[in-house]
């Protein structure tokens, strides 16, 4: 169990989160020029996604619904401002129409170029069940099998619990999202859950990859299996399995009941997690409530050839949508991630320092903190502390 | 009166209990449940006791699981508290989690009631291998019980005189499923109008829970996500050794402790927190109407909850089982005029 200091120091501040050491786990093939994609390529390798024109990258962006076209206007503000390279294709879902071009076209744009950064598109219970949830469709089509969250406490942030530091790895494609259900007799409805060997021996993989990665030593998995005996049976001896082969890290298992009582009341013993996506849903907003919030935390849903980012609960936010109080951090600190995976580490990091800094030590902290800060105010914010102590705004 | 002893924590606690209840009008009928044996006729003997009697209180049954799951003739134990639940249709588990007033928590005020579909959903146990190497689970939804699941928490909200009922779902992603199970709350809400019924999903409803739980009165759920929230809530008012649950179906009653833990590994050591087991014979007691009786006893537990050094290990304290038990039969002996007339 990683132990931490009560204060993180300044470093830790400065180092991005990711260590500069993702690389390894996920390519990303910006263009299409690369056709037939070598699905035998090994992780080992390590290649940057090629920049189109000039050295910039073209990233689609997806607004969604709620705060999200709020939100993502704030990010592509601070990166214009801080001169990233990045620019961004932005595609519109309308989540009230009920046939699925709008999200086909923003997978062939996701497909384009390899990385996006997106806010939730809104999934009506009103609608007909066979319009299908549109953030799901996104995930299954591009096979974004890893759904990564790194839960931190942050030293400005008042919670009851302190010292928390989770990496939660949910599988993003399987288990009970397969939306296949059928009503046989009337009044009768049956849901499949479907778990797979494959998709579970793959999970499993990446999580004890990215653990030892990131220096991390215990992982946990976190099932059902006294009740779901062949399902979540099969995914816990598929970790067990991956286990094995990572000595180095311990392997431990716990239904997830106890799982969340644990995480209320004693978060600080968990290191990385990894399960099926419906406890994935439940344990990481748990998570997400324990150090902050949902405007705090920052996800990422990771394929073998795409990636995209967006705020770790998903949260579409429509009661506060519009008005100015939205906590931008999430987003923001999403798009450091997306940064980070296109390599552009040095803007990664100085926008995420200076989200930290207004965060942790100038106090501007938003409503749904405790705050009394508009969203804009904190922007702003940003994007001064970017200006005073950014030498590449000067370099450019 | 059926009693389960099975080889557990529960085990040294059910005799605990059955030593207090000397002057109060109910006779144990103890079946043993071996968790390990693979026959089903221990719990149908227990099955049995308990239509003969008509309400229990009971221990958890420890699961053997298989993780062999293909190995040719799927030899697959059912759990035996499932099995238990479903055959007696113990339709509705009802957990009252409460702050006490002597046990630090980081949230107070917390009175959530929480009533969980007892015997479909996830827990079908239905599943199966098509396709070696691809396992399917079917999670139930039907009409009759999810109204009837939706009947019971509006009457009990209004028995209680609680003024509103949450539905707690995951309908955006299982529309069929869950959205079954929302319409049938909202037909049932119709009916109540006295009562303010809203629903939330499940990932938002747990981190709201974790943040701002006083906002939350009755809730109502399917079987998945009731065993889930019922845990965060029990972790929220102080830990599984504090909470009561009460199944309850059209005929029976079980009483458990809230969270169901076998508590394997504080077995047998003196440690384990009596206040949930005792708090569950009292929900009993109130049932079998015996409401003097149930009171008395839960006044004992309270006194004793609020005095910090008789907490035990899980609250903080150093406490051992038998000194509470101690402490509560005192504070029993010392309060009720019964004890000293029969």
């Amino acid at each position: 169990m990683a132990a931490h200091s009560a204060v993180l120091s300044a470093s830790k501040i400065i180092n991005p989160f990711w260590g500069g050491r993702l690389g390894n786990t996920v390519k990303v093939f910006g263009t299409t020029l690369t056709s037939h994609r070598n699905k035998t390529l090994l992780t080992g390798e390590n290649i940057p996604p090629p920049a189109k024109y000039g050295g910039r990258h073209t990233v689609t962006l997806i607004p969604g619904d709620g705060i999200g076209p709020e939100l993502l206007n704030h990010v592509r503000e601070v990166f214009r401002f801080s001169c990233v390279p990045v620019d961004f294709e932005v595609v519109h879902v309308n989540s009230a129409l009920e046939t699925e071009d709008d999200i086909n076209n923003a997978i062939t744009a996701i497909r384009r170029n390899g990385v996006a950064l997106k806010g939730n598109i809104e999934t009506k219970h009103t609608m007909a069940p066979s319009v299908k949830s549109r953030n799901n469709l996104l995930r299954t089509s591009l096979d974004l099998y890893a759904n990564v969250m790194h839960c931190q406490s942050l030293p400005g942030v008042q919670t009851r619990h302190k010292n928390i530091d989770i990496m939660i790895i949910r599988e993003n494609t399987e288990g009970e999202y397969s939306s296949l259900e059928h009503e046989s007799v009337s009044g009768v409805v049956e849901s499949l859950k479907i778990i797979t060997r494959n998709n579970s021996l793959r999970i499993a993989d990446y999580a004890f990859r990215l653990a030892r990665e990131k220096g991390r030593r215990r992982v946990t998995a976190v099932h059902k299996a006294n009740i779901m005996k062949l399902g979540d049976g099969l995914f816990l001896q598929c970790c067990r399995e991956v286990a094995s082969g990572y000595p180095d890290i311990t392997f431990d298992s716990m239904i997830v009941d106890n799982t969340t009582m644990q995480l209320v009341s004693k978060p600080q013993q968990f290191d990385v997690m990894v399960m099926p996506n419906l406890y994935g849903n439940v344990v990481s907003n748990v998570c997400a409530g324990l150090v902050g919030g949902p405007g705090l935390v920052p996800g990422a849903n990771y394929g073998r050839d795409y990636a995209v980012f967006e705020t770790a609960t998903r949260n579409t936010g429509k009661s506060i949508a519009d008005r100015n109080i939205a906590n931008p951090t999430a987003m923001l600190l999403a798009g450091c991630m997306m940064l980070d995976h296109l390599k552009l580490y040095d803007h990664a990091s100085s926008i995420r320092n200076a989200v930290l800094t207004t965060m942790n030590e100038n106090r501007l902290q938003t409503a749904d903190i405790g705050g009394q800060g508009t969203t804009s105010e904190v922007v702003q914010s940003v994007m001064r502390i970017i200006q005073s102590k950014g030498q590449l705004t000067a370099d450019l | 009166m059926t009693a389960r002893c099975v080889r557990s924590l529960s085990g040294s606690l059910q005799l605990l209990l059955r030593n207090r209840f000397c002057c109060v009008p109910v006779d144990f009928e103890v079946v043993n449940v071996d968790s390990t044996s693979a026959s089903e006729d221990d719990i149908n003997n227990a099955i049995m006791a308990i239509r003969r009697n008509g309400v229990a209180l009971k221990g958890n049954c420890e699961k053997i699981c298989q993780w062999r799951y293909n190995d040719g003739n799927q030899n697959i134990s059912k759990s035996r508290n499932n099995l238990l639940r479903t055959t007696l249709d113990l339709y509705a588990n009802v957990m009252h989690c409460q702050s006490l007033p002597g046990v630090r928590t980081r949230h107070r005020n917390i009175d959530i009631m929480i009533i969980r579909e007892n015997t479909e959903g996830e827990y079908s146990s239905l599943e199966h291998e098509n396709v070696p190497g691809v396992v399917e689970c079917l999670k139930i939804i039907t009409r009759t019980k999810s109204l009837r699941i939706a009947d019971y928490a509006f009457k009990t909200a209004r028995e209680r005189g609680r003024t509103r009922v949450t539905a707690v779902h995951k309908a955006n992603i299982m529309k069929l499923g869950d959205g079954l199970f929302l319409e049938c709350c909202k037909e049932v809400a119709s009916g109540y109008p006295e009562i303010t019924f809203d629903s939330m999903i499940v990932d938002n409803t747990t981190m709201q829970l974790v943040s701002r739980p006083q906002q939350f009165d009755v809730m109502v759920m399917p079987n998945l996500y009731g065993n889930v929230v019922s845990n965060v809530c029990a972790g929220l008012v102080g830990g599984p050794g504090l909470v009561p649950g009460a199944n309850y179906g059209e005929d029976y009653a079980v009483f458990e402790t809230g969270t169901r833990n076998t508590g394997k590994s504080i077995a047998n050591s003196n440690i384990a927190n009596p206040t949930a087991m005792l708090l569950a014979s009292c929900l009993l007691l109130d049932h079998l109407k015996l409401h003097a009786y149930a009171n008395m006893i839960r006044r004992g537990i309270l006194s004793t909850v609020t005095e910090t050094r008789l907490h035990t290990a899980d609250l903080g304290g150093q406490g051992s089982t038998s000194e509470v038990v101690q402490s509560i039969m005192k504070a029993v002996e010392s309060t009720g005029p019964r004890t000293l007339s029969t």
